[in-house]
């Protein structure tokens, strides 16, 4: 017997028993992965890879970590300091972190840019909207952790906005800390969603969105509807397999991401005080406020639309309101698909309007990202309040604009465009 | 033979609609455990309990901080004269007769106080929580010229006055909070607690 027949033959052992094959083929040498991906496409293989990655770091740091207010800060400290290599698997996580928010931007980017939110893929999209929520908790709840200054006042501001909560308010804050104020009863809670609970999430809704997107199958540069024009095997003509083909341009991708990843983590650990805050190097003290509280980079832009609505309105306090404004800013992504009326999907064949509010909006995002980071003044709260208009009129406006539009013809072929 | 649709198919929609009543009924209760172990424990309820405090040797002008529930409580005397002050210059203040509920019922007064002369605010900043300092003779401060005594926030540059008023056009927006409090006897005062009467 060859060792060809003998392979075949335990394959085959195997797939009586368990869809082996099968599901090699469906979601990788046989899933059609259109012929005109573009380097927008990479981002999703990349978080995957860092998904893995923020898991086995973060398994290896719960070893020596501990998750009482008393001992955090110096177990944090014992595991950069005596450890073996403890401090180069606490800054591949705090760094993963970081690389995760600027990974999953750029993905979404992809997607509101070549309509992959749009009729059939709004089950994908939401699933991808979940998935940016559950991380944004996970950023939250893991920055809290090592207990430092920013750690305990993070908490305490982040917590406290539920307080701003007509009626419920105070009691649902204090529920939520399980103290009247951050305490180590707080931190335990945290620790244990940061690591059960929305990692067992986070796994479980990315599942269901590569499930979702392999039923369907990937949207493209041009939104061209590649199932229209199929061989005679039923396979689309504009398609090649997945595997081997489409994912050696994301492992070239992942070979370009580990250099700068590897730069970062060994050269700027703490990325210049954006990935780890200096102030976080003093230890919790909660009968001292540092000067200047500031969020994670990739929460700024949130941060800046809440300090941007100063002002109280129809009885609700403005603290309220800004509460609301930011809530409203992450949750508007979750009916893009029902708000976008174009009868194209890519901003290629989209008309001017969408081309020029998708700009609005990219420049928004990052000014309100750099206001966020920044102490406030009238002058940069004035222009905060104007470019959360231009954040949120990229959405609001959208059943308009998409309409009124004139858009350009999408080719039948990848080949005509 | 099985019969091809049940014999009574209103009876069987009742028992299904009443089984998966019961059910949800059963999963509310079964929740009830699960949200309450997020309410502070007995501990930590003890540790928010309220405290004692011997206030026979506080002098004027002398700044006791007292932690409850692990904030700091600011206790200070007022001296009669500038108890007069509070109630006669209120123009830079943002809310001078306190409306806003930031003071339990008997403290809605002129000098946010239970008993003339003993202020009880806590020592949070009502804009991100920094602790405001204490500046309580009515001299000029590199803040602020004209200063009349009270809170300056180093954060922020809050400012408030010997009654914990909030000055106006500072970015903190409310009173700072004054706390439940008591006095047991002359020199004992009890924070954390309206007392039984």
């Amino acid at each position: 017997m060859t060792t060809d027949t003998r392979t075949k033959r335990f394959l085959s052992w195997i797939d009586f028993r368990f869809p082996l094959t099968e599901v090699f083929e469906r979601h990788l040498s046989k899933y059609p992965a259109p012929t005109n991906l573009n380097i927008w496409y990479l981002f999703g293989f990349l978080l995957i890879v860092v998904l893995a990655m923020q898991i086995v770091t973060g398994l290896w740091l719960m070893m020596n970590y501990t998750n009482s207010a008393e001992e955090a800060f110096s177990s944090v400290e014992y595991i950069m300091r005596d450890v073996e290599y403890g401090w180069l698997i606490r800054y591949m996580h705090a760094a993963g972190a970081s690389a995760f928010f600027a990974l999953i931007y750029l993905h979404m980017f992809r997607g509101m840019m070549y309509g992959s939110y749009q009729k059939p893929r709004e089950l994908i999209w939401l699933g991808g909207w979940f998935t940016y929520l559950i991380l944004m908790a996970e950023g939250f709840t893991g920055y809290v952790l090592p207990w430092g200054q920013m750690s305990f006042w993070a908490a305490q501001v982040i917590i406290s906005l539920f307080s701003s909560i007509p009626v419920v308010g105070e009691d649902l804050a204090t529920w939520i800390r399980g103290d009247y104020l951050v305490s180590g009863i707080t931190l335990s809670r945290l620790f244990a969603f940061h690591v059960v609970l929305l990692p067992i999430l986070l796994i479980a809704i990315v599942f269901f969105h590569i499930l979702a997107l392999h039923e369907i199958g990937s949207n493209n540069p041009d939104g061209i509807d590649v199932k229209k024009h199929l061989d005679e095997d039923g396979v689309p003509l504009d398609t090649k397999p997945f595997f081997p083909y489409d994912i050696s341009h994301d492992i070239f991708a992942l070979g370009v991401f580990l250099i700068i990843f590897c730069s970062v983590v060994f050269f700027f650990p703490t990325g210049g005080g954006y990935i780890i805050e200096y102030v976080n190097y003093e230890p919790a003290n909660p009968l001292s406020t540092p000067a200047h509280i500031v969020p994670s980079w990739y929460y700024t832009p949130f941060y800046a639309m809440l300090r941007a609505v100063d002002f109280p309105l129809f009885g609700l306090t403005a603290k309220f309101l800004g509460f609301a404004t930011m809530m409203a800013a992450v949750a508007i992504f979750a009916v893009l698909p029902w708000l976008d009326r174009s009868p194209v999907k890519s901003i290629k064949y989209k008309g001017i309007l969408s081309k020029t509010f998708l700009g609005i909006f990219v420049v928004s995002f990052f000014a309100l990202c750099y206001l966020g980071m920044v102490p406030p003044t009238e002058t940069k709260t004035l222009l905060s309040k104007i470019f959360t208009l231009g954040y949120f009129s990229y959405f609001l406006l959208m059943p308009i604009y998409t309409r009124i539009e004139k858009c350009k013809p999408v080719p039948e072929r990848v080949a005509e465009a | 033979m099985q019969p091809k649709s049940p014999p009574n198919p209103i009876r069987r929609q009742l028992l299904t609609s009443i089984t998966s009543l019961l059910g949800f009924v059963g999963v509310v209760f079964a929740a009830i455990p699960f949200l309450s172990a997020f309410k502070p424990s007995a501990r930590a309820e003890a540790a928010g309990a309220p405290v004692k405090v011997n206030i026979s040797k506080l002098s004027p002008g002398e700044l006791m901080t007292v932690e409850w529930r692990g904030m700091p409580v600011f206790v200070y005397k007022v001296s009669s004269e500038a108890q007069n002050a509070l109630s006669e210059d209120k123009s830079k203040l943002a809310d001078p007769n306190s409306n806003q509920q930031q003071q339990p019922e008997y403290a809605q007064n002129d000098t946010r106080s239970r008993k003339k002369g003993i202020a009880v605010v806590k020592g949070v900043c009502t804009h991100l929580g920094c602790a405001p300092k204490f500046y309580p003779e009515a001299t000029s401060q590199d803040f602020d010229p004209n200063w009349q005594g009270g809170f300056f926030c180093p954060c922020h540059g809050s400012k408030f006055d010997l009654a914990g008023r909030v000055y106006a056009n500072v970015p903190a927006p409310t009173n700072l909070e004054v706390p439940p409090h008591y006095f047991e006897t002359d020199s004992t005062l009890v924070i954390g607690s309206d007392g039984a009467s």
